[in-house]
């Protein structure tokens, strides 16, 4: 195992707050809510999800001809087309970019692929400075930390927090934490950003194949206000962001906020096709991992995840650990089956950080198997060595005592021992079960002792 | 190269090829088109103003504008009022108070309009503006998405939008706040 | 028609009444009932910890055991949906097909196969019904929240039937309580956090007992609520349909 702390230890900590976890847990459920609401009033919303699932499968399938469909189509719409095979190469890219034309400062709007490719602290590095221009990126970014949700990234802030960090780095009042001040403050920071940068990079929700043409949706405003203010604008993309037609927006469109907020549809869905004149538009088409994770049969249909965050909000284990206790980019159920593709040794915790409870599943709107695939990734994790030996020890101890009626039952009789092998049932301080919950009574005798006596022993 | 090799690793990759799904026609209330954008729109923090000419609508937007300030058009019709907008360079339109656009279509179950870049008349105009205001047509309103992207076809165009109310972020403690990096506020004057 | 019983290992020796209530309100629904004696457990303690290729040996003798019955029902929804979906068995793979398709959880059971109109049973208390995520959101025994689907509630329409009974509704219907298997000892903090607010949900409306068609999640709560001394007590759904009439 490596030696950053897991799951289970982060989010022991997240729970010492007890507070917290309930403000934490409340506020997702109220996205939740808002999602239902918005999902229960589209009758066929599952007819709409069997939909948008079936184009992604085929997206899935045909994958090579429509990258190559969609690059012959954006050159022609005059947008540079790069291809990066990993992160290093994409940070590369955008420092390419950005030095062939003297830029120093960029900004930037949300895209959890920068995150992947840890782009903001290599540009930094090479002298770059990348402000972001998502409030919440914004938040976390003064914060120094990373975003805890791919949807909401200051999600786990409260707003007294936000206030301080906003005293300490834009000025605002000592003490002022309320929401419409802050968001103002930032709006007039982030103004004189938008007007200054020569170049601005976004995300890319859905690249269309048929007309090479890409599109980002926020409700802030900030991809549009960056783009259309820069001489530069760079999208990048994991590749599997691709559909094959324009009108297949009609159905991703609908499902995308509904899922995420519950809103009808962001604010700006914003479809970006050829660059305005005198200005260079470039798409990196990111693979880091992608086509790998392409390969495995079992984990292959993650890759047709539209970003929603709605498996992050639904999560009863999500809402009571928090982003950060997922060390990766992408939290929640979708970044633990997501996570392994790229380290399955650092990330060997995270699939088993579910109760595999499948509420996850329901909700994604292009019907990714998520809990399944936390399962088979359990399995895929064991098998190539990243459990703990006293792990497996138990494990070999307890399929011993299950595969033999003799054992299970003399142990049933000597005060039912077999049960030692069972992990969540031994009485004592150490087991952590104990800690917070009671053992059951013990019964007088087993199921079996019973029936031994009231029936006539044996199958009839 | 790297694009051969992640088209390489790809095509050896992606599964056994699945057709696309036979195009089904979705479901949609039989209801006023209108009085459905209406409220949508304003559920998302829109205002919705029905007017029955122009001059109606110059004395509408009179009375609830900033009067001072810099209004901007793309609208011909609105010269008299705004000024109509040139080409030049996006940071010229820093501060533009009220700028007035119009829209092809909207859609009843997000209330979204559709604009593309020629009835902008600059893409940062319509976000780059404290208030919007988008004229629409009355008769223009389709139930879904489905039918949006049925009249978008394959029309050609450099930049285009859906614009779904003013701008807005919930991402302090999710408390809505209206007003991000976009517009203030939204208008849409509905027209005969 | 011939009913194997099968009970979970946990049931077998925690829980006993919990089988004796499934196997007495199978035989007085008129079924012949069989216990194979040398059963132990469905493999899923070791498959959810991502052990599942150690579940050779408890997959062939489940095989054995079950493999002459018409139908296997089990007093729980997550150990019949681990076997539903994972039982294999190299040596009768015929035999453990059949039993993936001839097993059925308790109330799906009665509901489905024997189609039961009436439970002659009393339980004149207020009962807040967990709806068990492998039971729910694997077997479909009732819709789940996050669908936009027709209602319904296998468990439910069941309890409407006994006497006497006042089902609480709960602020969140289906939410999970955080057993999870070995995530109850291996995420404590989160296990924990979870069954308490399961708990609590149940008890701010009013529950004066926790029933489900899971016995795990209900030991999990009961652990929770006895560790805070609350009067709120847990029970199989299989002791409220077998409930005297009084």
């Amino acid at each position: 195992m490596s030696l950053t702390k897991d799951h289970a230890a982060l989010a022991q900590v997240f729970n010492n707050d007890e507070e917290r976890v309930d403000w934490h847990d409340e506020t997702l459920w109220f996205v939740r809510a808002k999602r239902d609401r918005a999902s229960h009033g589209i009758p066929d919303w599952e007819l709409l999800r069997e939909t948008a699932s079936r184009i992604k499968h085929n997206v899935l399938s045909n994958m090579h001809n429509y990258l190559v469909q969609f690059e012959e189509n954006a050159l022609a719409n005059g947008i540079k087309v790069h291809w990066a095979a990993d992160a290093a190469e994409h940070n590369a890219i955008v420092l390419s970019i950005l030095k062939e034309k003297g830029i120093e400062r960029m900004v930037k709007s949300k895209s959890m692929l920068t995150e992947e490719c840890h782009l903001n602290d290599f540009l930094q590095d090479n002298g770059v400075e990348v402000i972001d221009s998502d409030l919440g990126e914004r938040i976390v970014q003064l914060a120094k930390e990373p975003p805890s949700h791919i949807v909401l990234p200051c999600i786990h802030k409260k707003k007294e927090e936000i206030g301080d960090i906003f005293h300490e780095h834009l000025g605002t009042a000592a003490g002022e934490s309320d929401p419409q001040i802050l968001t103002e403050t930032a709006r007039q920071h982030l103004r004189e950003i938008f007007l200054t940068r020569r170049a601005a990079l976004t995300g890319v929700n859905f690249a269309i194949a048929e007309t090479g043409e890409f599109v980002v949706c926020t409700n802030e405003g900030n991809a549009d206000m960056g783009a259309h203010l820069a001489d530069v604008h760079i999208a990048s993309m994991g590749f599997e962001k691709l559909i094959p037609q324009r009108k297949h927006l009609s159905v991703f469109l609908r499902l995308l906020t509904r899922s995420a907020t519950g809103q009808p549809i962001t604010t700006y869905s914003s479809h970006f096709k050829k660059p305005r004149p005198g200005q260079q538009m470039h798409i990196i088409i990111v693979d880091n991992g992608r086509s790998i994770q392409l390969s495995r049969e079992d984990f292959r249909n993650s890759l047709k995840c539209i970003r929603c965050g709605a498996c992050m909000n639904t999560c009863p284990v999500y809402r009571r650990s928090g982003g950060h206790s997922y060390h990766t980019a992408v939290a929640g159920p979708i970044g633990s089956i997501l996570a392994p593709n790229l380290d399955m040794e650092k990330y060997a915790d995270l699939p088993f950080a579910s109760t595999l409870c499948g509420s996850c599943t329901n909700v994604c709107p292009v019907k990714i198997d998520i809990h399944d695939q936390l399962y088979k990734w359990r399995q895929v994790i064991v098998k190539n060595g990243y459990s703990t030996k006293t792990k497996t020890a138990m494990m070999k101890g307890m399929t011993l005592a299950l595969s033999s009626p003799a054992i299970f039952n003399l142990s049933g009789k000597a005060g039912r021992l077999a049960l030692k092998f069972i992990p969540f049932a031994v009485n004592n301080g150490l087991n952590p079960w104990y800690k917070q919950r009671d053992m059951p009574t013990p019964p007088e005798g087993s199921f079996t002792d019973w029936y031994k006596k009231n029936r006539k022993g044996g199958k009839p | 190269m790297s694009r051969e090799k992640i088209l390489n690793a790809i095509r050896q990759n992606q599964p056994e090829y699945q057709p696309l799904p036979e195009e089904v026609n979705f479901y949609f209330e039989d209801v006023d088109l209108i009085e459905k954008f209406k409220q949508v729109l304003e559920f998302i923090g829109g205002r919705l103003h029905a007017v029955s000419n122009y001059t109606e609508a110059k004395a509408y937007l009179e009375s609830i504008m900033p009067p001072a300030g810099r209004w901007i058009t793309a609208v011909p019709e609105f010269q008299d009022h705004a000024t109509l907008i040139e080409p030049g360079d996006p940071h010229l339109l820093e501060n533009v108070d009220v700028a007035i656009i119009k829209a092809h279509f909207g859609v009843a179950e997000n209330g979204a309009v559709w604009v593309t870049e020629e009835l902008m008349g600059a893409r940062a105009l319509p976000f780059i503006t404290q208030h919007l205001v988008i004229l629409l047509n009355k008769n223009n309103i389709v139930p879904l998405m489905q039918q949006a992207y049925r009249l978008i076809g394959n029309v050609e165009y450099g930049y285009a939008a859906f614009i779904a109310g003013p701008s807005k972020t919930a991402d302090i403690e999710q408390s809505l706040v209206i007003g991000a990096h976009g517009p203030r506020s939204l208008t849409i004057i509905l027209t005969d | 028609m011939k009913v194997g019983l099968f009970v979970p290992c946990y049931i077998n020796q925690f829980y006993p009444k919990v089988a004796i209530d499934t196997l007495e309100l199978l035989e007085k629904l008129g079924l012949e009932v069989g216990y194979p004696l040398n059963q132990t457990c469905c493999g899923q303690p070791m498959a959810n910890s991502g052990y599942e290729h150690l579940t050779g040996s408890t997959n062939e003798l489940f095989t054995q055991n079950f493999a002459g019955y018409d139908y296997i029902v089990s007093p729980s929804g997550s150990c019949t949906l681990h076997i539903k979906d994972h039982l294999h068995s190299d040596r009768y793979p015929a035999e453990s097909k059949n039993i993936r398709s001839r097993i059925y959880e308790l109330t799906e059971f009665l509901t489905d196969i024997i189609k039961v109109d009436n439970i002659k049973a009393s339980f004149p208390h207020r009962v807040g019904l967990h709806q068990s995520c492998h039971g729910q959101r694997g077997l479909k025994l009732a819709q789940m929240t996050e669908l936009t689907a027709p209602a319904f509630s296998k468990p439910e329409q069941l309890l409407k039937m006994v006497e006497g009974i006042e089902l609480v509704p709960l602020t969140r219907a289906d939410e999970c309580c955080g057993f999870g298997g070995t995530f109850c000892v291996a995420e404590e903090a989160v296990s924990v956090k979870m069954g308490k607010d399961r708990v609590a949900d149940h008890i701010k409306n009013n529950a004066e007992y926790i029933t489900a068609a899971d016995m795990s999640c209900l030991m999990h709560m009961e652990g929770i609520l006895k560790r805070q001394k609350s009067p709120v007590k847990v029970v199989h759904i299989a002791e409220i349909l077998n409930a005297a009439m009084v």
